[in-house]
C-alpha cells in the first residue's frame, strides 16, 4: 500500500510539471494581454510594464524563471492586482473556499449517499421514485438557477436567512453551502443508488442474505462498501470541481473565494494568477484523485490485497 | 469509526448553522454610527492613485486622498482641496496653488507643493507604467517625460516656489485642467511611505496596505479584506474634519449587480454601483422609489471599419445608421433610462450641443442602400457585428440585427467575444463592426472629439480626415474664446458625422439604488460622489415592496 | 434485478440475441417506454421545426416586448416579443444535438479509455491515467478560448471541445469499474480459455460496467446542454438570434422575478428531456442487466 502511495505520488510531479508547462505556453497563446484595456496603452506604458513583469523576455527564459520561483514557492506578482502576490490571493481566497467546498460535499455526500442507498434498496417503488425525482431537478437546475432561487425564497420573502456574504451574518453560509451541493448530491445519489443496485446482484451479497444476516447489515456491511466505488470514483474529480466551479456561487453570494480569482484571472488574462491558481489546483486534484483511488481500493477487497501485497 | 463520523457530523452542521438569528442591517447600524454602506462594483486593483485605473478604484481613493480640488457634487464646480486657492496668470498657461495651511497627512505631517511635485514626476515616470499619466499632458514637458523624450523630471512644468505654492505651467491654455486636478493620476502620495516599501516607481510594493498607508483625504484606511470589503474611518488630521459627517464608509466589491440588488433590499447597502436593467420598471413605479438615475457623461455606439467593404462606403455605414430606431431601442429595451445619441458627444457639456444631423429615416436608408449597390439587400455580401460578452450588449445587437434586417433586408451576424478577445479584435480593427463605448473623464466635448484624429489610439475606424484633425489639434486649442472653441468643435463634430465612421446609439446613464437616510449624494454628470458632502438621517426602514 | 425471474439463460450468452432478449424486458418497463416516447416525440419536433414553428424565430415585436403565454403566444414572448414556444423548438434543435453528440462523443472516448487502462493495468495504466490527471488541470477557459481562435466558431467544434472535457470523469469510473470486475472469477475464467483481451473487455466487461455508465450517461446530457450555454457565452457555440434552451435558461433566471415564465417553460423542457432520459436508462441499465439473468 504504501508503494503504491509513494510511486502515486511520484507520478505526480511530471502530471504537475505537464500542467504548468502547457498552461504555461497555452496562456501566452490567448488573444489579449493581461495590460491591454478599453482605452488604448500608450506603447511607452506598455513596454515599462512588460519590463516590470519580465514580460520582454524571451520566452524560454520567462518559462526558465518561473520554474525557478515556482521552486522557492514562489507564484510571482499578480498583473491585475498591482502590489499583491498570487501567493498572497490564494492564501486570502483559500479558506472561504475549502470551508465552502467542505460544507457542500458534506451536503452532497450526506443526502445524495441516503438518498441513493434508500432509493436502491426498493428499486421501482415510490422508495426509488421521489428521491430520484428530486435528484434528477438538482441535475436540471444549474447553481446559477439554484442560488437565486433559494435567496429568493428564503432571503427576501422568508426572510430567514440572509442573501449574501460569509461569516458576517450568522445563518449565511447555509445557501451557498446547498446551492453548491445540490448538483453534487444529485449526481450521487443517481450513481449511488446505480452501484448499490449492481453490487445487490452480485454473488457475495447473496451469500451473505443465505446465512441469514438481516436486510440492514447486509447493506451496510458488505454492500455500501463496493456499492460506493463509483461514488467515490466521482468524489476525486468532484471535490477539485468543487473548488474551481465554486465561482458561480461565489459570485451570487459575494463570498470572498478562491473561484472568482481562478475564473477571473482567465478572463484578465494574469499570467501568473492562471498559473498559480493551476497548479495549486492541480496540485489538488492529483492528491484527491489518489485518495479516491486508495479509498476505492480499501474498498474493494480485492485490489486491497493486490497493493497490500506489492 | 462511526461514532466519531456521527460527532464529526454534528459539529460540522452546527458550526454551519451557527445561531441562526437576524441581527440588525447594516443600514439601520449605519444610520446609528454614521457608517455609510456603499456597493462598489468590484474589488479594486490596489489603491495606488498612479497604478490603477477604473471607476470602484476611484471612488475609494477619492475618499482616501485629496487632490488640488475637489469637485462639487450639485455643480461640478471645484472647490478647494489639497489647494485653498488658485489664480491663473494673464495668458491662463500658468497655474499657482497655494496649498492649505492646515493641510495634513494622516500621520500629521503637513501636505506641501513638494510632495506634489514629486508626486507628478512619479506619475509621469515611463517606468511608472501609469495608464492614466495622459491626464497630466496639458502641463508643459509632461508628455515628452513621460514617453522618454526627455529624462529630466525638473523640465517638467510643475514646480515649488515654497513649502506652500505651487506653480504650473500649460502647454497652452486648457479651460477643463482644473477638473483634472481631482482625478486620481494628479493626486499626491506620501513620499518617505511610498519610499519606505520600495523604489518609488516600484509597483510591487506593499505601501498601500492597511498600517503601511499614509493618506491626506477625509478618510484613512482601516481595513481591507479582499473579495470581501474595505472600510475606511475618519481621518481626525483632515483640514477640513469638521465638515465631514461620515465616521466611516464600508466599500463592497458587488459584482453581481442582481446580488446587489437584493444586498440592498433587505437594507445591507446604503447605495448601489448599479442596477439591473430588469428591475428599474419595478423601481421606478415605486412611491419614494431609491432608483436614482442621470445622464452619464459617455456615449456607447458601434465602431463601423471603414477600411474593409461594404462598410469602406459612406452611404452603406449611413444607411446602417438611419435605419436604426433609437427611440424604440431605448424605450423597449433599455426602460427609458438612457437618451437616443445621434453624435459622439453627450448632449450638455458644459452647455455644448452636439449636430443632430439625423433621424430614424429607413425610406432614406434604403434609397442610400440602393445607391451604393444593394437596391433591397440584393448582393449584400454579409456583416459582422462583434460585442464582448454581456446581457446589454446582447439585447442591443438582437434589437438592432432586427431593425437592419426588416429595413434594409439585409442579414447581420452577431459574434459576441470573451473581453480580451474583443479588445484584441477592436485594437487589431479585425472586425466590421464593433461595439464601443466611451466615458469622459472630464467635462469637455474634446475628450470625445479627439478619439477621430488621423491614427489616434482609440480611433479603431481607419477614420481619416485632414480638416478634422486641423480643427482638433490646431485650431480649436487656440480659440480666444469658450464660443469660438465650441462652434470649432461643432463644425468638427458635423464632419465627423457626415462620414458616420460610428454609429452612435445612447448616451450612458448612471443608474443607483439610493437608500432614503442618504443625504449629499446627488446624480451628477460625472456620476461623481463627494463623500465630504454625504450625511445619513435616521429615517425609519421601510420595506422596498417590488411589483 | 427485476429480470431475476428469467428462465431462458442458455440464450443470454450468445451475444446476438443479448440485445433482442434487453428489448423484450425493455417493452415491459413502463416508465422506460415512457422516456423513449417523450424522447421521439422531442427529436421529432427538433427535426419538424422549421414547419410546424407557430413563428419565425428571429421576427421580434419590440412594443409588445414580454407578455405571458396568451392565445396568440401559447407560452409567451421575450423581452423582444419573439414567441417563446418558436423559441423552444428552435433551441431544442441545437441542444439535443449537442446533448447527444457531445456525449457521445464523451462516452466513446471515455469508455474505449477507462476500459484499457482499467484492464491492462501496470504502466499503461498510470500513464493513461495521469494523462486524465494533467487534462483535468489545465484551465477550462483558456482551453476553449484558444480552440476558438484557432478553429472559429463552428458547432461541429462546440460538439468535440465538449465532449472532450466530459470524457474524463467517465474514463475514471469505468476505468474505476473495469478494475473491480477484472479479479472477478468470470473474467479469470475467460481469461484461462484463452479469449483474447479486446474479447473479454467487450464481451464481459463493458456490459458488466454498464450500469454506472449509464447513469453517468444520462447525467451527462444536462450538464453538456447546461455547458452549451457557458460556451455560447464565451463566443464559443451558438450566437443570437440562434439560440438554444441552456441559453434560454440562463436568460430566464435574470428576469425570474419579472418574467418567470421565460424560465419555466425552457426549463421545463429541459427538466423533460432529463426524466425521459432517467427512466430509458434505468431501463436499459436493467434489461442489460446480465449477471441478473446469467445465474
Amino acid at each position: 500500500m504504501w508503494r503504491f502511495i509513494a510511486g502515486r505520488l511520484l507520478q505526480a510531479i511530471p502530471v504537475i510539471l505537464a500542467v504548468i508547462t502547457v498552461t504555461f505556453f497555452l496562456v501566452r497563446v490567448a488573444p489579449g494581454g493581461p495590460f491591454d484595456s478599453e482605452k488604448a496603452v500608450i506603447p511607452e506604458v506598455k513596454a515599462a510594464l512588460e519590463a516590470q513583469y519580465r514580460l520582454d523576455l524571451p520566452l524560454g527564459q520567462q518559462y526558465l524563471a518561473y520554474l525557478q520561483d515556482l521552486a522557492r514557492g514562489e507564484l510571482g506578482p499578480s498583473f491585475k492586482y498591482p502590489g499583491r502576490s498570487v501567493n498572497e490571493l490564494i492564501a486570502a481566497g483559500l479558506p472561504a473556499t475549502a470551508e465552502l467546498g467542505a460544507y457542500a460535499l458534506l451536503v452532497a455526500v450526506v443526502l445524495g449517499g441516503l438518498a441513493g442507498v434508500v432509493a436502491s434498496l426498493k428499486p421501482n417503488s415510490a422508495q426509488d421514485y421521489i428521491p430520484m425525482s428530486v435528484a434528477m431537478i438538482g441535475i436540471c437546475m444549474p447553481t446559477f438557477l439554484l442560488g437565486p432561487l433559494l435567496v429568493l425564497v428564503f432571503g427576501i420573502h422568508l426572510e430567514w436567512l440572509p442573501v449574501a456574504g460569509w461569516g458576517d451574518i450568522p445563518g449565511d453560509k447555509i445557501l451557498p453551502s446547498l446551492t453548491l451541493g445540490a448538483a453534487y448530491a444529485a449526481y450521487i445519489a443517481r450513481l449511488s443508488r446505480a452501484g448499490m443496485l449492481e453490487v445487490m446482484s452480485q454473488d457475495y451479497i447473496r451469500t451473505a442474505r443465505a446465512k441469514g444476516l438481516p436486510e440492514w447489515q447486509v447493506v451496510t456491511r458488505h454492500a455500501l462498501r463496493g456499492g460506493l466505488i463509483p461514488v467515490v470514483a466521482f468524489l476525486g474529480p468532484a471535490f477539485a470541481g468543487l473548488l474551481a466551479g465554486s465561482f458561480v456561487v461565489e459570485t451570487i453570494f459575494q463570498i470572498p473565494g478562491l473561484g472568482r480569482f481562478y475564473v477571473q484571472a482567465a478572463f484578465n488574462r494574469d499570467y501568473t494568477m492562471i498559473l498559480g491558481t493551476t497548479v495549486f489546483l492541480s496540485t489538488l486534484i492529483v492528491l484527491f484523485n489518489l485518495l479516491s483511488d486508495i479509498l476505492a481500493a480499501w474498498l474493494n477487497p480485492r485490489l486491497r490485497a493486490q497493493y497490500g501485497e506489492a | 469509526m462511526y461514532r466519531f463520523v456521527h460527532v464529526l457530523c454534528l459539529v460540522l452542521m452546527a458550526a454551519f448553522l451557527g445561531g441562526c438569528s437576524a441581527g440588525e442591517s447594516n443600514v439601520a447600524q449605519g444610520n446609528r454610527d454614521g457608517i455609510l454602506h456603499f456597493g462598489n462594483g468590484s474589488e479594486p486593483q490596489g489603491l495606488d492613485p498612479h497604478v490603477v485605473t477604473g471607476v470602484p478604484e476611484s471612488k475609494i481613493i477619492d475618499a482616501l486622498f485629496e487632490g488640488l480640488t475637489r469637485k462639487n457634487p450639485w455643480t461640478l464646480e471645484p472647490e478647494p482641496g489639497a489647494a485653498a486657492s488658485w489664480e491663473f496668470s494673464d495668458d491662463r498657461r500658468v497655474i499657482t496653488f497655494h496649498m492649505q495651511p492646515e493641510g495634513r497627512w494622516s500621520n500629521g505631517d503637513p501636505v506641501t507643493a513638494h510632495d506634489f511635485v514629486w508626486s507628478w514626476r512619479r506619475a509621469l515616470d515611463p517606468a511608472m507604467g501609469n495608464l492614466y499619466a495622459y491626464m497630466l499632458y496639458p502641463v508643459e514637458n509632461a508628455e515628452a517625460y513621460a514617453t522618454g523624450k526627455i529624462d529630466d523630471p525638473a523640465l517638467v512644468g510643475v514646480r515649488a516656489l515654497d513649502d506652500m505654492t505651487l506653480e504650473v505651467t500649460l502647454n497652452a491654455p486648457t479651460p477643463y485642467f482644473l477638473q483634472l486636478m481631482d482625478h486620481y493620476s494628479s493626486y499626491a502620495v506620501h513620499r518617505e511611505t511610498v519610499e519606505r516599501f520600495g523604489k518609488a516607481t516600484d509597483r510591487f510594493t506593499r505601501w498601500t496596505r492597511v498600517g503601511n498607508i499614509v493618506t491626506n483625504g477625509p478618510f484613512q484606511l482601516q481595513n481591507w479584506e479582499l473579495n470581501r470589503r474595505i472600510v475606511v474611518e475618519r481621518n481626525p488630521h483632515y483640514w477640513d474634519n469638521d465638515a465631514v459627517y461620515l465616521n466611516g464608509i464600508v466599500f463592497y466589491p458587488t459584482e453581481n449587480i442582481v446580488s446587489e440588488e437584493r444586498m440592498f433590499r433587505v437594507h445591507q447597502l446604503h447605495y448601489t454601483a448599479d442596477v439591473p436593467l430588469n428591475k428599474i420598471p419595478a423601481y421606478r413605479k415605486m412611491a419614494d422609489t431609491p432608483f436614482v438615475e442621470a445622464p452619464y457623461l459617455g456615449t456607447y455606439f458601434y465602431l463601423l471599419n471603414t477600411e474593409r467593404p461594404p462598410l469602406d462606403d459612406v452611404r452603406v455605414r449611413k444607411a446602417l445608421s438611419l435605419a436604426v430606431d433609437r427611440e424604440a431601442l431605448t424605450r423597449n429595451v433599455l426602460y427609458g433610462s438612457n437618451n437616443p445619441a445621434y453624435a459622439i458627444t453627450p448632449p450638455g457639456t458644459l452647455g455644448y450641443q452636439p449636430p443632430q444631423l439625423f433621424t430614424h429615416d429607413p425610406e432614406e436608408a434604403r434609397r442610400l442602400l440602393a445607391e451604393a449597390g444593394y437596391p433591397g439587400g440584393d448582393g449584400w455580401p454579409g456583416l459582422e457585428l462583434i460585442y464582448n460578452t454581456s446581457e446589454s450588449h446582447r439585447k442591443i445587437a438582437v434589437a438592432l440585427q432586427q431593425m437592419w434586417k426588416d429595413a434594409l433586408n439585409i442579414t447581420v451576424t452577431l459574434s459576441n467575444q470573451e473581453w480580451k478577445v474583443y479588445l484584441d479584435s477592436v485594437s487589431q480593427m479585425n472586425f466590421q463592426v464593433a461595439r464601443r463605448g466611451w466615458i469622459g473623464d472630464y467635462v469637455d466635448p474634446n475628450n470625445f472629439l479627439d478619439l477621430y484624429i488621423t491614427d489616434g489610439g482609440n480611433n479603431n475606424t481607419g477614420f481619416s480626415d485632414p480638416v478634422y484633425d486641423e480643427l482638433i489639434l490646431q485650431r480649436a486649442p487656440r480659440a480666444a474664446t469658450q464660443e469660438a472653441r465650441f462652434a470649432l468643435f461643432h463644425e468638427a463634430e458635423t464632419r465627423l458625422m457626415e462620414q458616420m465612421p460610428i454609429l452612435p446609439i445612447y448616451t450612458y446613464a448612471s443608474k443607483h439604488l439610493v437608500h432614503p437616510s442618504v443625504k449629499g449624494l446627488p446624480p451628477n454628470l460625472m456620476d461623481f460622489v463627494n463623500v465630504k458632502y454625504i450625511h445619513l438621517e435616521d429615517v425609519p426602514l421601510t420595506e422596498f415592496e417590488l411589483e | 434485478m427485476t429480470s431475476a425471474n428469467l428462465t431462458d439463460t442458455a440464450q443470454v450468452e450468445q451475444g446476438t440475441s443479448l440485445w433482442k432478449d434487453a428489448w423484450r424486458r425493455l417493452r415491459k418497463n413502463r416508465l422506460a417506454l415512457f422516456g423513449l416516447a417523450v424522447l421521439t416525440v422531442f427529436i421529432a419536433l427538433a427535426l419538424l421545426t422549421p414547419w410546424i414553428a407557430p413563428y419565425a424565430y428571429d421576427a421580434q415585436n419590440l412594443d409588445l416586448g414580454a407578455s405571458p403565454p396568451s392565445a396568440a403566444h401559447w407560452l409567451g414572448t421575450d423581452i423582444f416579443g419573439r414567441d417563446l414556444l418558436t423559441q423552444i423548438l428552435y433551441g431544442g434543435r441545437i441542444s439535443l444535438a449537442v446533448g447527444f453528440v457531445a456525449t457521445a462523443v464523451a462516452l466513446v472516448i471515455g469508455v474505449t479509455w477507462g476500459a484499457i487502462a482499467g484492464y491492462v493495468g501496470g504502466r499503461v495504466d498510470a500513464v493513461m491515467m495521469r494523462l486524465v490527471d494533467i487534462l483535468y488541470a489545465l484551465p477550462f477557459m483558456i482551453f476553449i478560448v484558444l480552440l476558438m481562435v484557432v478553429f472559429g466558431r463552428n458547432l461541429l467544434l462546440l460538439f468535440l471541445a465538449i465532449g472532450a472535457v466530459e470524457w474524463l470523469t467517465m474514463a475514471r469510473i469505468m476505468r474505476g469499474q473495469v478494475q473491480s470486475l477484472r479479479q472477478q472469477e468470470f473474467v479469470e475464467a475467460a481469461v484461462s480459455l484463452g479469449l483474447s483481451p479486446a474479447t473479454i473487455v467487450r464481451r464481459h466487461l463493458v456490459p458488466n460496467a454498464l450500469g454506472p455508465i449509464i447513469v453517468y450517461t444520462t447525467l451527462t446530457i444536462p450538464s453538456v446542454m447546461l455547458l452549451e450555454a457557458f460556451l455560447s457565452f464565451l463566443g464559443l457555440g451558438v450566437q443570437p438570434p440562434a439560440t438554444s434552451w441552456g441559453l434560454l435558461i440562463s436568460y430566464g433566471a435574470e428576469t425570474m422575478e419579472e418574467y418567470p415564465w421565460l424560465l419555466i417553460f425552457p426549463g421545463a423542457a429541459l427538466t423533460l428531456t432529463l426524466f425521459a432520459l432517467n427512466f430509458l436508462g434505468d431501463g436499459l441499465r436493467d434489461a442489460l442487466d446480465v449477471r441478473g439473468s446469467g445465474d
